[in-house]
């Protein structure tokens, strides 16, 4: 009994970045941006979290907390601004733009734990731990679950109102399906509303950063994402971009993820094999979206 | 310092052969309309491919078996992206992932958590006689291992065929207007499912030539962003198989910097010169405005649409 | 002389449940030019497009030369004999005239001897063209040429026309069916796809009259009747009803309004030269001109959907706007009817979407403008192309619009869903809207508009009301 409860708390800590990084990626696939660079974003937010924790004086208590969401948030807006410029300005494809960006960042972390954010002793590639007001509490005392994981629900809650209720959501909607009618007969600013998406994406994608540093890690290191931005591509196409699907697809491969680390340390099945079954996911619902259009275009 | 400028050079040639090869295939690929993001997919396939290859039947055959590999990845993209019409960009980056993660567990599967297959065979540098005998580019053009020569041949020979044959002329105009391809009889879907085949299959043996010309092993996840680097490739390159092999070049010599600076004892970070090709992608993506000259129906699900 | 070169005999096409053609039939002798005739939507392009290969029928026969033939592709026709110029042209824009041309064949290009070779058969001919030239710097009537040639290169017997006048001027026109006929006079074979009783009275031997998939009528030109042909092809149904349109002057003050306006394109070219004009209230001015004369430009800057480059535009906050492309830029196919209804105004609407009384809005919208759809919750792309294009007449004047603009509104509708479409514009003009409607159909605009302007060569400018005067302004000359 204890393993089962040890087992989805577990598995909801693994869920929770993957639901916020799964409603980055469905707010940018839903505007019609191809995002896949939600990896490089979190890893952003991490950094700009991690140093506001180890940075934060003992004396502003738990305000390090909220600060450093913050600075997450726009650590990860930022570094998808980048994507958001190269794209608007130069018309450089954002697939490419942010899997680069992904690189840049997993290099930038690395070299930061080995220099200027180094820890003092010089002997480990990591931050300082953050500072004790940058923690996350925990939900239920005694487990790692921590308040993370209702942030990712509200956020799902939020997104979810926002596409649906607001003009603003609207508008992304109608850019991402269609820009030319969006403009045309909408007279929709799609190129704003489409740079203004995706760095909100990528604001989302850095508060999930900054969660795993304040609930989980309390340092940065390097391999601070075990591929969240890819992983959260499939949470979001398989909840079919629908911001409360992405609730129940993010549990469901967190839980699969813990999964495969039990299996690989017990039984040898290598930990990989859940990134094997998410892109399988992916295709099957590819392949099922593409087959009804098809049965539904030849009635037509 | 000559040393070094001559060990530069040919690190540029060195680093510069398996992006080339990789850019090639993608430019017949992208030139039928069709943007294979699974390209590292075929890359990493490959380099293991490579190494089962190579295991049973000497260097070669791990390129061949490499080249088997790519292929296979790059029929999984074509089956979505082609033949069921599906979004060429999702289709790719989920192929992407299960050549990553698949390679990753077939590999421990068949050598275990310890590795090995650390005595894969490997291409030694063949020296061309007389012409590596030139002073300065010999050594670094014509002392490479024979994989380099195979790239040397295919560039003009894709070239030749993509713009002095029918079948090459129908390619263009697939990847420009397929209405008009198939109003002419050409079938397009079988053209672009051709097309990202052999992508797939010189994107395995580039991954091969990572594993038998340099590198000696398989390390999971050693494609390390080239297949990214390589669509980035192609656009400098202007979509045509001669611009993509002057373009990686470039990448190359960002590559090899970093050999240049070990070797006249530079103590900048190494994570300079790791993050330096993607710098450079991005810097050289906004410098051609992303896309001039690009086929005009690049990444169209839709053949029918004119 | 009597022997048949194309036979097509009981073609049945069923696309879903809707049937297409329903035993249609059309035997074209060698040698002659066969006019294959009827309204929109009679089938007439598929029956062609069956012959050509592109679709495979549901039942009946095709034969060439008394050769029975089943076409999986249009290889297999090319193969066989038969060439088609679509109407909507399928050159590659960025190649040269000659790489088009080649396009198709096998084995090694040697582009310079196929340049001899065209400009052999241009010269043949008379279908004169640039060899070297790119298709996209060619004017319409110039890649209709290479179209033409394309077909002949390939040793076409049947060369199937598809409304090949439609986008040229009345003089190209008729430039055009004179070689046409040339051609067939050394043996050949032309299927002329029509909607113009004109065209065929004067230059087919033979006419073909398809009306709702059907073939209802064939025989000689010489036995044929313009009304006879009126009645085969409408079956009875009064279609020209609405055309009546003239009204009193409209005396409405002007609601649009262009002083010296230009417009450049992202490559810097002048589309729209600088045009002054004012449209009042109550009007509906009718715009012509070929294509890419830069009427297009002129209706976008009317409508605001392009800004102009110089000059002063003075037009309402919204302008309602019927573009020519609906699929594409008028409806997200894949929203709901009420979504697509909730675009008007997105750009500049502040805080919540007020659903419920958008979907109120919508269902009114949807029975005064006769849209039928099971609900307003049906996706767009479900709707037939009628209804698509009364709920996008319905949003762009139903609302409290002061001017709207179309373009080419009843292209590829039904003969009763085009004067349907046609009647709203004219009730929005009454109810005082200031109304621009550009149709690359002649009698079109002669039909709607109280006065007509021409664009031409970017430059536009004010016209009789009068066929061939129009004409004559659309190509540039001096009114004679």
């Amino acid at each position: 009994m204890t393993q089962v409860i040890a087992f989805i708390v577990d598995a909801l800590v693994h869920a929770t970045p993957l639901i916020i990084t799964g409603l980055a990626v469905a707010i940018a696939f839903r505007a019609g941006i191809w995002n896949i660079g939600a990896d490089g974003q979190l890893i952003a937010g991490a950094t700009a979290a991690a140093w506001v924790g180890v940075a934060a004086p003992a004396s502003i208590g738990w305000l390090a907390l909220p600060l450093a969401l913050i600075a997450a948030a726009v650590a990860g807006g930022v570094w998808a601004a980048i994507a958001a410029w190269l794209r608007s300005r130069f018309g450089v494809l954002e697939v490419i733009s942010t899997i680069m960006l992904n690189f840049i960042a997993t290099y930038g972390v690395s070299y930061l734990v080995r220099g200027p954010l180094q820890e003092p002793s010089h002997v480990y590639p990591q931050t300082s731990s953050i500072a004790n007001g940058a923690h996350m509490p925990t939900l239920v005392s005694g487990t790692r679950l921590h308040w993370g994981f209702v942030i990712a629900l509200a956020l799902a809650v939020v997104t979810w109102w926002v596409m649906r209720y607001t003009a603003a959501g609207f508008r992304i909607r109608a850019s991402g399906v269609n820009p030319f009618a969006a403009r045309s007969a909408g007279l929709i600013d799609v190129r704003r509303v489409t740079t203004v998406a995706f760095i909100a994406s990528g604001a989302i994608a850095g508060v999930a950063g900054a969660i795993e540093i304040s609930g989980v890690t309390f340092a940065l290191y390097e391999n601070i994402s075990p591929g969240y931005g890819y992983t959260a591509i499939a949470v979001a196409l398989l909840a079919g971009l629908n911001p409360i699907g992405v609730v129940g697809t993010g549990i469901l491969f967190g839980a699969l993820e813990t999964a495969a680390g039990t299996m690989q340390r017990n039984v040898g099945i290598p930990a990989t094999t859940a990134s094997v079954i998410e892109a399988i996911a992916i295709l099957a619902v590819i392949a099922i979206t593409q087959l009804r259009t098809r049965n539904a275009a030849s009635v037509a | 310092m000559t040393g070094a400028g001559e060990a530069f050079l040919e690190g540029v040639i060195r680093t510069a052969t398996p992006l080339a090869l990789a850019a090639i295939g993608e430019t017949v690929t992208e030139r039928s309309g069709v943007i294979n993001i699974g390209l590292e997919g075929s890359i990493i396939a490959g380099a293991l491919g490579a190494v089962v290859g190579a295991a049973h039947g000497g260097v070669w055959a791990g390129f061949a078996f490499g080249a088997v590999c790519g292929g296979v990845v790059a029929a999984i993209f074509a089956l979505f992206a082609v033949t069921l019409r599906a979004d060429q960009i999702i289709s790719g980056t989920a192929v992407t992932l299960l050549a990553l993660g698949g390679t990753g567990t077939l590999y421990r599967i068949l050598y275990g958590s310890a590795g090995a297959a650390l005595n894969t065979p490997t291409l030694d540098p063949m020296p061309i006689p007389l012409l590596s005998q030139i002073p300065v580019v010999g050594p670094a053009l014509f002392a490479q291992p024979s994989i380099t020569y195979v790239l040397y041949v295919l560039i003009p020979a894709v070239a030749w065929w993509m713009y002095r044959t029918h079948a090459g002329l129908g390619l263009r105009a697939i990847g420009e207007n397929p209405a008009a391809a198939i109003a002419a009889g050409i079938r397009a879907e079988r053209v672009q499912f051709m097309a990202v085949l052999f992508g797939g299959m010189l994107g395995g043996v580039s991954g091969a030539t990572l594993v038998l010309a340099q590198a000696g092993t398989f390390v999971q996840g050693m494609s390390a962003g080239r297949g990214f680097i390589a669509i980035a490739i192609v656009v400098l390159g202007r979509w045509n198989p001669l611009g993509a092999a002057l373009a990686a070049l470039v990448f190359g010599a960002a590559s090899a910097l970093q050999f240049f600076f070990q070797a006249i004892g530079s103590d900048l970070p190494y994570q300079l010169f790791l993050v330096f090709p993607y710098v450079l992608t991005l810097v050289a993506l906004a410098a051609t405005r992303g896309r001039t000259n690009a086929p005009a129906a690049l990444g169209r699900q839709d053949l029918q649409q004119s | 002389m009597n022997d048949v070169a194309l036979e097509l005999a009981s073609i049945t096409k069923r696309f879903g449940r809707a049937t297409a053609l329903d035993s249609a039939s059309l035997s074209a002798r060698r040698g002659t030019v066969h006019a294959l005739l009827g309204e929109n939507g009679a089938g007439k392009t598929t029956l062609m497009r069956i012959a050509f290969g592109m679709l495979r029928p549901d039942a009946g026969s095709i034969s060439v030369d008394g050769v029975c033939q089943a076409f999986a592709s249009p290889s297999d026709a090319i193969a066989a004999g038969i060439g088609m110029v679509h109407q909507h042209f399928t050159l590659v824009p960025a190649m040269t005239v000659t790489e088009n041309i080649a396009l198709g064949g096998l084995g090694a290009f040697r582009p310079m001897r196929t340049r001899v070779a065209i400009s052999a058969l241009a010269k043949r001919t008379g279908l004169a063209v640039d060899p070297d030239a790119r298709i996209e710097t060619l004017s319409a009537g110039a890649q209709q040429r290479v179209e033409i040639l394309k077909a002949l290169s390939r040793n076409a017997r049947v060369l199937i026309l598809d409304e090949p006048t439609a986008i040229l001027t009345p003089t190209e026109a008729r430039d055009l069916l004179h070689k046409v006929r040339e051609l067939v006079s050394s043996g050949g074979t032309a299927i002329l796809i029509t909607h113009k009783l004109r065209d065929a009275l004067e230059f087919a031997d033979d006419i073909t009259v398809l009306r709702r998939g059907t073939t209802v009528w064939s025989g000689f030109t010489s036995t044929a009747t313009e009304d006879g042909l009126i009645s085969a092809m409408l079956g009875g149904e009064r279609v020209l009803g609405d055309v009546t349109s003239t009204v009193a002057t409209p005396g409405g003050a002007a609601v649009m309004s262009l002083q010296n306006v230009s417009v450049r394109d992202a490559f810097g070219i002048e589309r729209l030269k600088p045009t002054t004009l004012s449209i009042r209230a109550g009007e509906i001015v009718g715009v012509a001109g070929v294509e890419g004369s830069g009427q297009r430009e002129l209706l976008r800057v009317l409508a605001g959907r392009i800004s102009a480059t110089a000059g002063r535009v003075t037009i309402p906050p919204i302008v309602g706007f019927i573009p020519e492309d609906r699929q594409r830029d008028a409806l997200i196919q894949d929203f709901s009817l009420r979504d697509n209804i909730a675009l008007l105004g997105a750009g500049t609407r502040e805080g919540l979407m007020a659903w419920s009384d958008i979907g109120d809005y919508a269902r009114t919208m949807m029975l005064g403008y006769d849209v039928r759809a099971h609900d307003e919750n049906v996706r767009a792309g479900t709707l037939s192309g009628g209804n698509q294009q009364k709920l996008v007449v319905g949003r762009e004047v139903g609302g409290s619009h002061t001017a709207l603009v179309a373009e080419n509104p009843s292209r590829g509708l039904d003969v009763q869903a085009a004067a349907a479409v046609r009647t709203r514009i004219r009730a929005a003009r009454d109810a005082g809207m200031a109304v621009v409607i550009y149709s690359s159909d002649l009698d079109e605009i002669l039909a709607i508009a109280d006065r007509v302007i021409v664009a031409c060569a970017g430059r536009v400018s004010e016209a009789p009301m009068e066929y061939e005067s129009i004409g004559r302004a659309m190509l540039g000359l001096a009114q004679a």
